[in-house]
């Protein structure tokens, strides 16, 4: 056997590439070539949009799901960095965090496209006649659905780290900027990177509606797969939709494999339980990018280097705590606080003034009264969901063979932009002459559903085994079996679900009381059609009141029905 | 290792005080503590859970300031961690995402060591600690005996003058702690270990007769040092050595000694910390108590040796003492000099039946643990029979922590329940007199 000691002593003579690094570097060029295709169109005239207005051929579509994707991905690049950033300086500073996660929580409830309304003209003004200004407004529309629950699950993760190991850290000299990298960002990343996959699921929604903008005066249509519904939809084209339904999904599904998949494979080392899971998520592309060799050598500097810069030595080792001067401390509270306060009520008297100046109170009780028929929407859709989904989501858990397939579909249907759906939806209600005010509401529900569906999944597939033989065992069946035995075990994953479904429910209201097919419009009673109303005629005080109505609304029902029961479920209900 | 002729101080804290809360006015963990440790000695800190023995360690690891005192490393102030010392952890603190060698490398990277040098002392290390092979494993491939030896390679790698060890062995089974003692001994005696002394918290007190040159006892709440022992049995120690026996049975009289000793003072004779309504208690279920009960009148005498008794039950200090102390606050045991006998009541409550023993149990409840007659007596008088459990938390907040006003509530809230005194409600943290 001397070959293999040849080999060994002559490393050159290895092959350097095997068949796998063939198939990763075909993936990898055809990503760049993609990006640098799609890249062409964002920088240029204004002029150019109107020159080449959207086209209904299917061959097209390509090239659009490529633009929207690439909208996609600076927005979760700026949702991530924005996120380590905000969750960061929030959970290191006592006084920024009494400002951030308040702030963060009012966020998270304001609609996703009233952000756009307000910030459309602002971003255009930024680079005037060019049409990055317009893909900067669309793409920060995509930002603000998906930076608030990022932020928010990291600064969770910082809150909780666990305290062994931070004590380690510091024992051992690490530095802030070391302990980011060696501790605070590994143990927040499965978290994080679910959420990001939430948040992208989310982000079809919303990048597909922000691409065709109508503020006021002001009407874009960005090449995307969004305006390209939008005209499929204007030209009541059924095939044309059909056509962007595939080129949807099979870019969800490419996103979900070279991607998250990846991610959320690699992400499972930095679980912090120390037993090894029995089922671990795996990845093609994962285990593709791994076999190959040339992946290997570049990959080894990039590590190398990546962990050279994670040791610098940047800001000194963290100070003990300072013995703390209880006077001085309150004395700074007090006057934090009074500073924060007092710029809240500069703000209040501003929003309120600009509203004031041409609303009266009838406008708010008006505004009120529409927020309350949404809601009763909202409520209906989320209790009807809850029926229907419950009970075959926990028949899908407890089949493990059949969840396994179930829940990527799920969450597929999750991702889908429901808007895909509008047309069909109009024409059927025209059709069937219809009460709009009942029948686009479903459209509401559309896309946040599958929530409820794949938390009860995880909820049934996650119930201990013992329990359920020994309510066998016990013949518990029926009524009793759903009271004693299973409800309560899957609480905290439907309550997890549900208020996502409701989130959701709300911000897609904007989109789904109002609805278009052809010359058809229609139009729901609701505080979501009263926005986008106010936001087509560019009418800033009506959208800035219905978006603070919305706001108050969502903030309430999380305070006041969300939180609680979501408290009583992890306290009660949660298997230790 | 032989101590050298002129032993040089390492570390010496003076007069050390630690108490938790704002401007340091909470409860006091440790009081007026004064530890010198020289060259060439392993030092063990005993004491039982509450005797700040961990709170010392890390203000010599310059993780925690005290509140008041000195800490001085080789005559200079201690003002943060310093590269001097090095930590190995209870529970390991090994970092899930990283394999063994990444985790042995984290203190020489944080201080950006040369990677050949790094490389270099990082495969010493590991060979040293028996971990070859293991290298591009991560932890949770790892028993939790490996896990450790990565700890222990992840601390020696810095070449630390003093090793700080936090209770290292006793998240691990008895038989791999055992091997692991006896290695880190065999490599220390063989002055193979790169440091020149060791600084090890433990409770358990043969570990640490087993284990060291010098033992010193705190007593809880608030930690003092009570007493300083040397060691002087050469090594290796023999568990069954009759000397070794006579030392550690010298220890458990020792911290016996105080729940004795204060008999008939203003405490009323218990170890527990704090006075009346204020008494800070153990979580101990009524389960342990009964059965250490029937376990003393299967004696004659219904009388024990302490040591020999967690022997038998394979307990350790932190298990037995609060059982056996709850059981004299009682008034169920006396408890002196490492004896534990029953008294004529707690020989009542064995021999009875679960009738007799509510009975009995309610009427000492009644009698020696102020807290269950206040909640009693406040039931009684209300007319609705009703309290909030925040009533009484509130209360104890006065005199303890939050966590330990939590333990002392709950141990009530056990205790009553099985006595049958009154009722609580978890879901609306309400005490009633009957269930609602």
């Amino acid at each position: 056997m001397s070959e293999p000691v040849l080999r060994r002593a002559h490393p050159a003579l290895r092959a350097p590439f095997n068949i796998w690094d063939l198939v990763a570097l075909a993936i990898i060029l055809g990503i760049f070539i993609t990006i640098s295709h799609g890249a062409r169109g964002t920088v240029a005239p204004l002029q150019t949009l109107s020159q080449a207005p959207i086209s209904l051929d299917p061959w097209r579509l390509p090239e659009y799901a490529v633009r929207t994707s690439m909208r996609m991905i600076a927005a979760m690049a700026a949702s991530l960095a924005f996120a380590l950033g905000y969750a960061t300086l929030a959970a290191k500073s006592r006084h920024a965090e009494m400002v951030l996660i308040p702030l963060l929580d009012i966020l998270q409830s304001v609609p996703v496209l009233g952000f756009l309304s307000f910030t459309v003209t602002g971003f255009m003004a930024l680079a005037p006649g060019n049409v990055v200004g317009v893909e900067f407004a669309s793409i920060f529309a995509v930002f603000t659905s998906q930076a608030w629950n990022m932020a928010f699950s990291f600064y969770q993760s910082l809150k909780t780290l666990p305290g062994d190991l931070e004590e380690a850290a510091n024992a051992f000299g690490l530095t802030p900027w070391q302990k980011f990298w060696r501790l605070e960002a590994p143990y927040g990343a499965p978290s994080l990177i679910w959420n990001m996959m939430m948040s992208m699921a989310g982000g079809w929604f919303f990048v597909t509606a922000a691409e065709a903008l109508s503020v006021g005066n002001t009407t874009v249509t960005l090449p995307g797969v969004g305006s390209y519904i939008a005209a499929a939809n204007q030209a009541q084209d059924f095939g044309a939709v059909g056509w962007a339904v595939l080129a949807m999904g099979v870019t969800i599904v490419i996103f979900d494999q070279l991607v998250f998949r990846p991610l959320v494979a690699w992400a499972e080392k930095f679980h912090m339980e120390l037993t090894a899971s029995s089922d671990p998520p795996t990845s093609w592309m994962l285990d593709l990018l791994r076999r190959t060799r040339l992946m290997a050598r570049v990959g080894r500097p990039v590590g190398a280097g990546a962990r050279w810069l994670a040791s610098f030595r940047i800001l000194r080792p963290l100070p003990r705590p300072a013995a703390l001067s209880a006077r001085g401390e309150r004395t700074f509270d007090v006057v934090w606080l009074a500073v924060v306060v007092g710029l809240a009520l500069v703000a209040g008297r501003e929003i309120f003034g600009f509203i004031a100046r041409e609303l009266t109170w009838a406008d708010l009780i008006q505004a009120v009264e529409l927020a309350c028929l949404t809601l009763l929407r909202v409520v209906v859709l989320i209790a009807l969901a809850s029926v229907v989904w419950t009970p075959i989501g926990v028949w899908i858990g407890l089949h493990p063979k059949v969840a396994e397939r179930v829940q990527p579909i799920a969450q597929f249907l999750a991702a889908f932009p429901a808007n895909l759906f509008y047309g069909p939806a109009v024409s059927l209600i025209i059709m069937g002459k219809l009460d709009p005010n009942i029948f686009l509401s479903p459209l509401m529900i559309l896309g946040t559903q599958w929530y409820i569906l794949f938390n009860v999944i995880a909820g049934a597939s996650a119930y201990p085994t013992d329990l359920r033989q020994a309510a066998q065992s016990f013949g518990v069946k029926g009524w009793q079996w759903w009271r004693t035995v299973m409800t309560p075990g899957i609480l905290p994953y439907f309550v997890t679900g549900a208020l996502t479904a409701s989130g959701g429910a709300w911000n897609a209201a904007m989109l789904s009381e109002v609805a278009s097919w052809g010359a058809h419009h229609l139009r729901a009673a609701g505080l979501g059609a009263y926005i986008a109303d106010a936001t087509t005629k560019g009418d800033y005080p009506r959208i800035v009141l219905g978006v603070a109505v919305m706001s108050v609304f969502v903030v309430a029902l999380n305070r006041t029905i969300w939180r609680p029961l979501y408290a009583l479920a992890e306290r009660r209900y949660r298997f230790a | 290792m032989p101590k050298p002729p002129e032993a040089h101080r390492l570390l010496e804290v003076q007069d050390a005080r630690m108490a938790y809360g704002l401007n340091g006015k909470g409860p006091l963990v440790l009081d007026g503590v004064n530890v010198a440790i020289e060259e060439g000695e392993i030092v063990s800190l005993l004491g039982r859970s509450g005797s700040g023995k961990s709170s010392l360690l890390r203000i010599i690891a310059g993780l925690l300031k005290p509140t008041s005192g000195r800490a001085m490393w080789q005559d200079k102030p201690i003002a943060g961690p310093y590269p001097g010392v090095a930590m190995v952890f209870q529970s390991f603190a090994l970092f899930p995402w990283l394999t063994v060698r990444e985790n042995v490398e984290l203190g020489l990277e944080a201080q950006r060591v040369p990677t050949a040098d790094r490389e270099k002392r990082t495969d010493d290390a590991i060979a040293l600690i028996g971990l070859g092979g293991f290298e591009g494993a991560y932890p949770k491939e790892l028993s939790g005996g490996m896990r450790q030896r990565v700890g222990f390679a992840r601390a020696l790698v810095v070449h630390p003058e003093l090793l700080l060890m936090d209770e290292p062995f006793s998240a691990l089974d008895v038989l791999t702690a055992e091997t692991m003692r006896t290695d880190i001994i065999d490599l220390w005696i063989e002055g193979r270990l790169p440091i020149r002394s060791v600084l090890m918290v433990t409770h358990n007190i043969e570990e640490a007769v087993l284990m060291s040159d010098r033992i010193l006892i705190l007593s809880s709440n608030p930690g003092r040092i009570m007493h300083e022992m040397q060691i002087t049995l050469p090594h290796p120690r023999n568990r069954d050595d009759p000397r070794f026996r006579q030392q550690v049975d010298e220890i458990y009289g020792r911290m016996t000694a105080r729940i004795g000793g204060d008999r008939g003072s203003e405490r009323g004779g218990q170890g527990f910390p704090g006075v009346g309504v204020g008494m800070s208690l153990p979580p101990v279920s009524t389960n342990e108590l009964a059965g250490l009960m029937e376990t003393l009148s299967g004696s004659p005498d219904g009388r024990a040796d302490l040591p020999a008794l967690a022997e038998e039950l394979n307990f350790e200090v932190d298990d037995l003492f609060p059982i056996a102390e709850t059981l004299q606050l009682m008034r169920f045991a006396e408890v002196a000099q490492g004896d534990i006998q029953l008294t004529i009541a707690g020989r009542k409550f064995a021999d009875g039946d679960l009738e007799e023993r509510k009975r009995l149990f309610a009427e000492h409840l009644i009698a020696y643990v102020p807290l269950a007659a206040l909640i009693k007596r406040v039931l009684d008088e209300r007319p609705n029979h009703r309290a909030r459990a925040a009533r009484f938390s509130e209360e104890l907040e006065d005199f303890m922590s939050e966590d330990y006003a939590e333990d002392t509530l709950k141990a009530v809230v056990a205790w009553c329940r099985f006595a049958e005194l009154f009722v609580y409600d978890e879901a609306e943290q309400t005490f009633s007199l009957e269930p609602a």
